[in-house]
This record gives C-alpha cells, structure tokens and sequence, in this order.
C-alpha cells in the first residue's frame, strides 16, 4: 500500500437536524483509501454508506472530522475551493433513470463536465466524447441521443462515461449496480474492473450487495448505525469475519447454490432507528452475544491482524459457520 | 404425480392492448405448482414473470389485458379442477384472498394507510370466513402472533406508516394468511427490503408453507433467493418459459444455455482470469425483437441458424423441461 492515501478521513460525523429529532446519519468514522485502490462501503438502512459518499465529494457538510483528498484538507473548503476537487473525484449513482437530465442529448450530458472544467472545446470536445463513450462500451455515435433512447445498462455507461470526462483520481460509486438485471449488472461489475486498471481509479464503492463488494473491492468496511464495525481486507472479511454483525449479514445473504447451508442464525427485530440508536455498542440490541457492559462502552476498532480492526469489546469465536469452501 | 398439482399453468398467452398495437408479454408459459412446495419463477425485467401472476391472480388490467390463450388450472379445496383463465371475475374475486393469496414487493402500496392493521385483517377474515366482529378481532391478533410480529395485542391498533418496512411485509402476510390459502403467490416479497430483514421474511414464509402445507409460487429476480426457498425453479425469458428443473438440477446442470449464462453472472461464480483479475461472465447485447425462432438465439453462444428460424417446443424429460433444440448437443 501506498505511504500516502488519496483519501484519508478521520472521525467524521455527520448529524441532520437538531434533538429531540437529531439523526446521527454517520458517527466517529475513520478510514483511508490509497490512491488506485477500491474500498467497499457495505451495509443496510441507516448504515450511513450514503451519507459518507456525499460527505467525501462534499455535497454535504460534515458537522464534525476531518476529510483530507489527495494532500488538502477539504472538510471546510469553501465552494470555490472544491472545484478543484470536483476535477478529481467524481460520482456515479444507483440509479441511471434519475441521474440524466431527459432533456439533454449524451453529448451535453458529459460535455457539461468537459465544460466546467474547461478540459476541450470545439472538434477536441466532440472527438473526447466520443472517445468517453467508445470507453465504456457505446458506440461514439451515440452522442446524439437522449437518455430515454437506451436501457438501464446503457445509461448507467453514459453516467460513468460522464464521471470520468474530468480524469478523476476518485469515484464514488453509490449502489451503480443495484438496479439493474443480474445479466446487465454483469456487465458493468465488469467495465468498472477494466477502468480501474486502466486509470489507476481508487474507488469508494457503497453496496448492500456483500458478493459484489467482495468481487470488486480491495479493502471492505462494514457499517451498522453510522459507525464502522469491521475493516479490512475484502478476502478477509467474508472468509474471517470477526464482529458478530458482520457474520451476521454473511449468513443472512443468500447465496446462489441450493447445497449451501440455510441461512441460520437469523438476527432478531429491526435494525434501530438512526434518531434512537442504542447508547454503548449500537449493534447490541440485535446481537446475540450481548452484556450489560455493551450497553455502557461505545467498543472502539481494535487490531485483529494484518490491516483488519473489529469494534466489539469480545472476541467471539465464529461457532456457527461453516468451513469456508 | 398422483393427485393432480394444485395450480397447473398450461400453454399460456397473454396479450395487452396498447396505443401502439397489441404486445405478448406471456408467449408460452407452462408451469405447475403442487401443494406444499415453493416454485420460484426466475427472470429479469421484462421476461413476463409478474404479468404470469397477474394472470393467474385474475388482475391484469382491464380491458387492456386478457388471456389470448391457454389454461390456469386451479385445484380447489373442494377437490373441483377449475379454469381460472375462463372464470368470471365474480367468481374469481371469491377464489382471491381465501383460496389463493398474493404478497407483493411493497406493502405500503397494498396496505389500506388509514385504516389500523388490525382492521384490515379483521374486515378481510369478517368477508371471507364469515366472522362476527368480536371473532374477527381476535383472529386479527393470532394472525400478527402467527407471523411473529412482537406485542401483537398492543400493535394490532397501529398504522402502516408506524411500521418498518419489514414489519409491514410481515402484516401483508398476515393478511394473505387470515384465510387460510391454499396457493400463496409471492411477488419479490423481500427485494425492498434489507438483508437481515429478508432472511427473517424468507424463513416466516417457509416456516407457514411447511405449517399449512399451502403451495407457493415465489417470482423473484434474486438466484440467491431461488436457491434458498425453491423446490422447483422455472426461468422465464422475452415472455416463454425456457426452462423448469428442480433446484438442485438447475443450479447444477442447467439445460438452456439461458439459465447457464445467467448463473455465471453471478459474482460468486467469477473466474479469475490470466492476469489475476475475478471477471464476471456477462450475457452481451440486451432482449431484442422476438421473432419465429428462439427469442435468445442472438445472444446464446450455441446458436446456429436453425435456432433463429424454426419455432422451439417446451420439451419435458422426467422432472425436467427445456425450450432449446440443442440443450443435449451442448451438455454433451
């Protein structure tokens, strides 16, 4: 790994509104991400793997922390400030009907980008586009089109052709998957791989899909109620998976082969409200190895080996799990 | 099999009426469930799979919709075989919500918001089974006991929008199960829902299959969610069945390359390749046109030029059936 990240943040917080209605989107998180390297960002409702991914680019503000990109602090930069940063982080969302404006040809939709950072003008502006385009798998022709014109699959090519019209170093990739057919899905998982290797793009991938993090990403981080439970190596966290929540979501994901095992081991209740999380541990009221004392410690990462840390105050042997194939 | 399967689709057709002409979401669906097992109809956007259970549920949209051809045949608890595809819609409005149940993918959308969820459990078993007032309520609270929603007494007064979302799933079955059905279609009863909370719906639904020994026709796109609850697993492509086979078999030893190309999407069968990368195999190109022969022919890597020209039969072989002239050739 790299001596410098390309992002490093630390104790970020992130609260909307105020009591008695204070939701605590994202609480005391700290991570960093080495320039070329895809980390994954896993976790369900009210995880706050949304909320981290717009507080990295900056489309909102951080009530707390510190989020430093490629050498400079950016968590206070002030609009202007953050164009520079715009020029080398960029986003792709989940979903490809909503992001596209209906009304622009593709050729303005990622020429907007091309524009507001003055990267080309004239014939170069439209030779870049379609060389955009040709790299995610459209052909340059296209670019006169309108969004409605293609699938699901191919509008979420034209989103990712827009974000990299500005040679980003980062993207934030926010569930780009998630909407789409399994054969489609296939095919992006797929371009993403191809264009990380042929950028060196450093990737923050947010997913509730546990198989396609594993399959894409480097490092993974384990999210429950705005707080990271578990970090490490993508390997090491499905096949040795320390805090209960993460073997938890392991088991409940099922997996595509009717021979494995049934999901056991079934989590109870729901996953608690961001505006009431439980006070010490906020995975405590579902996990079925909790004591008093989880009520009372907010457990803080803890070293489990090579780069992977785990937030519980035990370590539980992994019991109920199967040998890993 | 010896009595006949509760719900046996035969040769469906289902065809709607638009502004542009007349479209054929269903072209060719054959599928049977029998009692107390989970058939998974698998298949992605577009392939018919939801319209398939409109049809049997008789709710297509009228009067742009209709059965062109085919049968639904319905075993009822009287033992009688009926055509559901033939049944007047008074008749059929009986069938539905006692006999045969459907869930769908979002619960707030079939829940009644202002009315309590003890309410609309109780009106729906007061309409049905005939209960008094009293009986009905009393049932309403079992019914939130029986699918495990915690406090059921107190919860039974409580709003749908008071209610998480895998807590109104939970409702939503309830209701399904306040009369006791002998078929429950599931339409992708978890894909709003998150992981841990899908795990808890998937084994409640199975736990009351297993109890009532009722039938159940699961549509899902999930494969993850097929090998987990099916039985049987019929795949659907551009509106035809192209494949039906117990679990195991297809997971396995899939026939039409269609449902080998789909498995190998999945990122847990990514191969790695000779530069150390994990790809996914991807299906190329998107459902075109369908014309006379095979509706993926342009996309299966086994095709030649007879698939594209002569119509393919759904060919049975024991427990299993394939649409696709060469499945044998290939698995050779």
């Amino acid at each position: 790994m790299s001596a410098t990240p390309l992002l490093s943040v630390e104790g970020l917080t992130k609260h909307f509104g105020r009591a008695p209605h204070l939701l605590r989107a994202v609480e005391d998180v700290s991570f960093h991400v080495a320039p070329g390297e895809v980390l994954g960002l896993v976790g369900e409702s009210g995880s706050g793997k949304s909320t981290i991914g717009r507080l990295v680019l900056r489309l909102i503000d951080p009530t707390s922390g510190t989020i430093r990109f490629d050498g400079d602090d950016i968590s206070r930069a002030t609009e202007r400030q953050l164009k520079s940063l715009r020029r080398k982080a960029q986003m792709v969302f989940q979903d490809p009907y909503a992001s596209l404006n209906p009304r622009l040809r593709v050729r303005d939709i990622i020429g907007e980008a091309i524009d507001a950072h003055r990267l080309a003008s004239g014939a170069r502006r439209t030779e870049r586009i379609g060389e955009l385009l040709e790299t995610v798998g459209l052909p340059a022709a296209h670019m006169v089109r309108f969004p409605h014109e293609f699938s699901g699959g191919q509008r979420q090519r034209i989103g990712i052709a827009r974000a990299l019209a500005v040679e980003p170093k980062l993207i934030v990739a926010d569930e780009p998957v998630s909407a789409l057919d399994v054969s489609v899905q296939a095919q992006v998982i797929n371009l993403l791989q191809d264009l990380r290797r042929r950028f060196e793009l450093a990737m923050l991938f947010i997913s509730h899909d546990l198989e396609v993090v594993e399959l894409m990403c480097d490092r993974i981080a384990v999210l429950y109620l705005g707080r990271i439970v578990e970090i490490g190596r993508a390997e090491e966290i499905s096949t040795r998976p320390r805090h209960p929540y993460t073997r938890a979501l392991l088991a409940a994901s099922p997996k595509a082969d009717p021979d494995a095992p049934k999901i056991r081991r079934l989590l109870k209740g729901d996953i608690p409200s961001p505006l009431a999380p439980p006070s010490g541990c906020v995975f405590r009221t579902r996990c079925p190895h909790a004591t008093g004392e989880c009520a009372q410690v907010v457990p803080a990462l803890r070293a489990a080996g090579d780069d992977h840390r785990f937030a519980c105050l035990y370590d539980i042997a992994d019991e109920g799990r199967p040998a890993a194939a | 099999m010896i009595s006949p399967p509760l719900l046996a689709i035969d040769d469906l057709e289902v065809r709607f009426r638009t502004e542009e002409g007349e479209s054929t979401p269903v072209r060719g669906v054959t599928l049977s469930v029998a009692a107390g097992e989970t058939v998974a109809l698998v298949g992605e956007s577009g392939s018919g799979k939801s319209v398939t259970s409109l049809a049997v549920m008789g709710l297509l949209p009228r009067p742009a919709g209709r059965v062109a051809r085919g049968r639904i045949l319905f075993r009822r608890r009287s033992e009688q075989i009926v055509d559901l595809a033939a049944m007047p819609s008074s008749e059929m409005r009986k069938l539905r919500g006692s006999e045969i149940a459907m869930i769908f993918q979002e619960p707030m959308t079939s829940l009644n918001p202002v009315l309590s969820i003890g309410e609309q459990i109780a009106e729906s078993v007061r309409q049905h089974m005939g209960l008094g007032r009293a009986g009905a309520v009393k049932r309403a609270v079992e019914m939130l006991d029986l699918v495990e929603i915690p406090d059921a007494r107190r919860r039974v007064d409580e709003y749908p929008h008071q209610m998480s979302g895998g807590m109104r799933q939970r409702v939503m079955i309830a209701l399904a199960m306040s009369c006791n059905p002998s078929l429950l279609i599931a339409d992708e009863p978890t894909t709003a829902l998150d992981v841990t909370i899908q795990a808890q719906i998937l084994a409640l639904i199975d736990r009351l299959r297993r109890e009532v020994g009722m039938g159940v026709l699961f549509i899902t796109h999930n494969l993850g969610v097929v090998a987990e609850v099916a039985d049987r697993v019929t795949v659907m492509y551009a509106g035809q069945v192209v494949e039906s086979s117990p679990v195991k078999d297809l997971f396995r030893s899939p026939r039409h390359p269609y449902t080998s190309a789909l498995l190998n999407c999945l990122p847990a069968r990514a191969k790695r390749g000779a530069d150390g990368r994990r790809m996914v195999q991807s299906i190329p190109g998107t459902v075109g046109n369908v014309g006379e022969g095979c509706a993926f022919a342009p996309r299966c890597a086994h095709s030649i030029e007879m698939c594209r020209t002569s119509s393919v039969a759904l060919e049975a072989d024991g427990e299993r059936s394939a649409r696709c002239l060469r499945w044998r050739e290939i698995l050779a």
